[in-house]
C-alpha cells in the first residue's frame, strides 16, 4: 500500500501498539533547554527514575538569556537560576550541555541542524512548539510539554495517537524579493491559524524543492501556527548536501548507509492524504501580519479584511484594537518604532546576509531601533568572519549575542507598550514581544527594507 | 496526578476565539523551575493593568463569575507548549475548560495536568454561552466515567468524546511514565533490532 513520507518514518518507530489505539514511538533525539525542562528533572528525582539514554539527549540554554555581554554572569536573578539550574541537572545526568558561552550554544532549533544532529527519518522532540523546524530535513519532529519531556528522559518514548497527514503543495517560481517566509505566511493566512490542528503537514511542490534548507526550515518551522502538529519535506539532494560532513552526521560507511535509506523517504505516488491543499507559488506577494495571531496576514500592498464571519467578529475587532488599526485599512506608511532580526524562524546566515546585502551602504530610519539576533553563536562567527557585522554596524543594526531574545521576551530585550516592531520571528500575539507590545510579522528582507524607510512600504519598488 | 472526580461546578465565560498560551500565561512568567504558583498570573495581562491593579472589566474580576469550569472559544490554547499554561489554569483552580477546539499540544498537556479539555461542537459551545449569560450561577455537571455534561436546571445532556485511554487515566490520576517505565524491555528489545545507529 502507498505511504506517506510521514508513516514510513512513523511506523519505523513503534515499539508496540499500546492499548486505546496509541503507538508507543521511539525518540532519536531529544533537545531540551532551560524553560521546559527543570520540572522534568525534578520528575525523576521525584520518582527515582535514572535518565534513560543521556547519550540521545542534548542540552542548551536559549530561552532565557541575554544578548549582550554573554561573557559575564547573568544579571537577573531568575534568569540566571534556570540556566544555573539546567547546568546543574546536566552534570547531574551526563547531558551534553552547549551553555552560554560556549561555541555551540545557539537557539535549539537552529543548532540542531548546524551540528548534524538533525537528521532524515529521524524522530526529534523538545519541549518547544517550534521543534516543527527541523521537518525540513524530513525528520518527524515535534514539540512536547514538559510531563512529555520527564517520558522521554525516562524512557526515550512517548505514548502517541498518530496524526492524520495534509499535503500542502506549492508550484511555480516565487517571484522577486518573495521568500520563505513569505511563503508560509502566506499559506498561514489562507488555512488560518487553527487550519491544520491534529494534523501533521508534508510540504511538497516544486516551489518548496527549490528553497535552501534554511528556507525549508522557516517553512516547517511556522507549522505550528497554523495548529499542524508538525511539518516535513521529503530529504533530497539539498538536504543531504547540508548534512554531510556536520559534526553529528553519519560518516563514511555510515553515511552511505544512511543516504541509501533516506533516498527511500518519500511519499508514494498513490499515497492518499487526508486532507490537501495546492497553492501557485506565483500568486504569493511579500507578506506582513496585521494582527494577533499569524493567520491574520496580508500582502503589503493589500487591505486589512474589512468583513470577517460574525461569530469571529469580537475576537477579530479585538485585536485590531489591541493593534492600532481599522478594518479595511491598508498598512502602507504606518511609522514603525522597532524591527527585529532573529528567532528559530528567520536568524540563520542566509537571512543575515540578506539583511547586509540590502543595507549595505544605507542607513536605517532614525527612528528606528533595529536589533539583530543571530540564532547561534557558529552563526554570529559566520558573519563576523563575512564582514556582515560591519556593514550591519556601519547601517545603524545592531548585531547581539546569540538568543531567542525579543522572540518572547523572557530576556531584557523586550518592546515597550505601544510600539510597532515588525519582527522575522513567528507570533504576534497580545504582548509576545512585551506587555502592550504590538508585533508584524515579516521576512527578513522586509524587516530591513522596513528599518531603513522608518515606515512600512510596498517592498517591490525598493528592491536593489 | 490527582484523580478527576465528577464535578459539580458553574462557568466562568471567556467568549474569545484562539486564546493563546502566551495570554494565559505569559513568556516572563515561566522563570520559575517549580510547578507551582503560575495561577496567581493566569491570565495575566488580560486580568491586571500594568500596576498589578486588576482590570474590573475581565471576567475573572467578577464577582458574579466562578466556578471550576473555564469556557472558551474555539482553537483554545494554541501557540507555545509550555505545560505551564495548563498549570495555571489548574493552579487556579480550574478543572475543566470547555471549548470547540483545542490546540493539539495544550489539550496532552492537560491531560497529563489532569486538566480535562471537554471538546463540544461549536452550536453546543454557542448554547453554553448562552445558558451562561442568562444565569451566571447555572449549575454544570461533568461526568467523565459517562463523558456526560449536564445542565440540570434545564434537563440537557451534551455527550463528549474522549481517548479511553487517557480517560482511564483521570479518573484513575494515572500517567504515562508509569505505563511507559513498565514497558522497558520493550524498548530495549526495540533498539537492539534496529538496522541503523544514528
Amino acid at each position: 500500500m502507498a505511504k506517506s513520507l510521514f508513516d514510513k518514518i512513523w511506523e519505523a518507530h513503534v515499539v508496540k501498539a499500546a492499548p486505546g489505539g496509541l503507538d508507543i514511538v521511539y525518540i532519536d533525539r531529544h533537545l531540551i533547554h532551560e524553560v521546559t525542562s527543570p520540572q522534568a528533572f525534578d520528575e525523576l528525582e521525584a520518582r527515582e527514575l535514572p535518565l534513560f539514554r543521556p547519550s540521545r539527549i542534548l542540552a542548551t540554554a536559549d530561552h532565557n538569556v541575554p544578548t549582550r555581554n554573554q561573557h559575564l554572569p547573568i544579571e537577573e536573578p531568575l534568569s540566571r537560576s534556570q540556566v544555573d539550574t539546567l547546568t546543574a541537572n546536566c552534570a547531574k545526568y551526563g547531558v551534553e550541555l552547549y551553555g552560554l558561552g560556549h561555541q555551540r550554544q545557539g537557539i535549539v532549533h537552529v543548532i540542531g541542524p548546524e551540528l548534524g544532529l538533525t537528521l532524515p527519518g529521524t524522530t526529534i522532540v523538545c519541549g518547544d512548539s517550534h521543534t516543527s523546524t527541523h521537518g525540513a530535513f524530513g525528520a518527524v519532529a515535534f514539540g512536547i510539554g514538559t510531563s512529555q519531556v520527564a517520558q522521554v528522559m525516562a524512557t526515550q518514548c512517548l505514548l502517541l495517537s498518530r496524526p492524520k497527514r495534509m499535503r500542502i503543495t506549492v508550484d511555480g517560481a516565487l517571484r522577486p524579493g518573495v521568500t520563505a517566509k513569505d511563503l508560509i505566511l502566506y499559506i498561514i493566512a489562507q488555512l488560518g491559524t487553527g487550519g491544520a490542528t491534529g494534523y501533521f503537514v508534508e510540504y511538497a511542490g516544486s516551489a518548496v524543492r527549490s528553497l535552501s534548507m534554511e528556507g525549508r526550515m522557516t517553512v516547517c518551522n511556522m507549522s505550528i501556527e497554523m495548529g499542524a502538529r508538525g511539518g516535513l519535506i521529503a530529504p533530497d539532494e539539498t538536504t543531504f548536501a547540508y548534512v554531510q560532513g556536520r559534526p553529528y552526521a553519519p560518516k563514511e560507511a555510515a553515511w552511505e548507509q544512511a543516504v541509501a535509506y533516506w533516498q527511500t523517504l518519500y511519499s508514494d505516488e498513490d499515497t492518499v492524504f487526508d486532507a490537501e491543499h495546492r497553492f501557485d507559488a506565483a500568486a504569493i506577494a511579500p507578506m506582513i501580519t496585521y494582527g494577533t495571531n499569524p493567520g491574520m496576514g496580508i500582502a503589503l500592498n493589500g487591505h486589512i479584511p474589512s468583513e470577517v464571519p460574525a461569530s469571529e467578529a469580537e475576537s477579530f475587532d479585538k485585536s485590531l484594537q489591541y493593534m492600532g488599526f481599522q478594518r479595511g485599512e491598508s498598512l502602507l506608511g504606518k511609522q514603525i518604532d522597532y524591527v527585529f532580526i532573529g528567532s528559530c524562524t528567520n536568524s540563520r546566515i542566509e537571512d543575515l546576509r540578506a539583511v547586509a546585502a540590502y543595507v549595505q551602504g544605507k542607513q536605517k530610519a532614525r527612528h528606528v531601533e533595529a536589533i539583530i539576533v543571530p540564532g547561534s553563536k557558529q552563526v554570529e562567527q559566520q558573519a563576523r568572519a563575512e564582514g556582515l557585522d560591519k556593514i550591519l554596524a556601519d547601517a545603524g543594526f545592531e548585531l547581539r549575542e546569540p538568543g531567542c531574545s525579543a522572540c518572547l521576551a523572557m530576556n531584557e530585550d523586550k518592546i515597550p507598550a505601544g510600539a510597532y516592531c515588525v519582527a522575522t520571528s513567528n507570533r504576534n500575539f497580545e504582548g509576545r514581544q512585551g506587555p502592550g507590545s504590538r508585533t508584524l510579522l515579516a521576512s527578513p528582507l522586509v524587516a530591513a527594507i522596513t528599518a531603513v524607510q522608518g515606515k512600512i512600504v510596498d517592498i517591490t519598488q525598493y528592491l536593489n | 496526578m490527582e484523580k478527576f472526580q465528577t464535578l459539580y461546578s458553574a462557568a466562568v465565560p471567556l467568549p474569545l476565539e484562539n486564546i493563546d498560551t502566551d495570554q494565559i500565561i505569559p513568556a516572563r512568567f515561566l522563570k520559575a523551575t517549580t510547578r507551582e504558583g503560575f495561577g496567581e498570573n493566569l491570565f495575566c495581562d488580560w486580568r491586571r493593568n500594568p500596576d498589578g491593579s486588576f482590570k474590573p472589566d475581565f471576567v475573572l474580576n467578577d464577582p458574579r463569575f466562578s466556578g471550576q469550569i473555564l469556557l472558551a472559544g474555539k482553537n483554545f490554547g494554541c501557540g507555545s507548549s509550555r505545560e505551564h499554561a495548563a498549570w495555571a489554569l489548574y493552579d487556579a483552580g480550574f478543572r475543566v475548560v470547555i471549548s470547540s477546539y483545542f490546540a493539539d499540544i495544550f489539550r496532552g498537556n492537560a491531560l497529563n495536568t489532569g486538566l480535562l479539555p471537554l471538546q463540544v461542537s461549536d452550536a453546543e459551545l454557542a448554547r453554553l454561552f448562552a445558558l451562561v449569560e442568562e444565569d451566571a450561577h447555572v449549575q454544570f455537571v461533568v461526568n467523565l466515567r459517562e463523558q456526560t455534561l449536564h445542565v440540570p436546571a434545564t434537563g440537557e445532556v451534551i455527550r463528549f468524546d474522549l481517548d479511553p485511554y487517557k480517560k482511564e487515566c483521570l479518573i484513575n490520576g494515572y500517567d504515562d511514565i508509569d505505563y511507559l517505565v513498565s514497558q522497558k524491555p520493550a524498548i530495549e528489545a526495540y533498539e537492539q533490532n534496529r538496522t541503523w545507529s544514528w
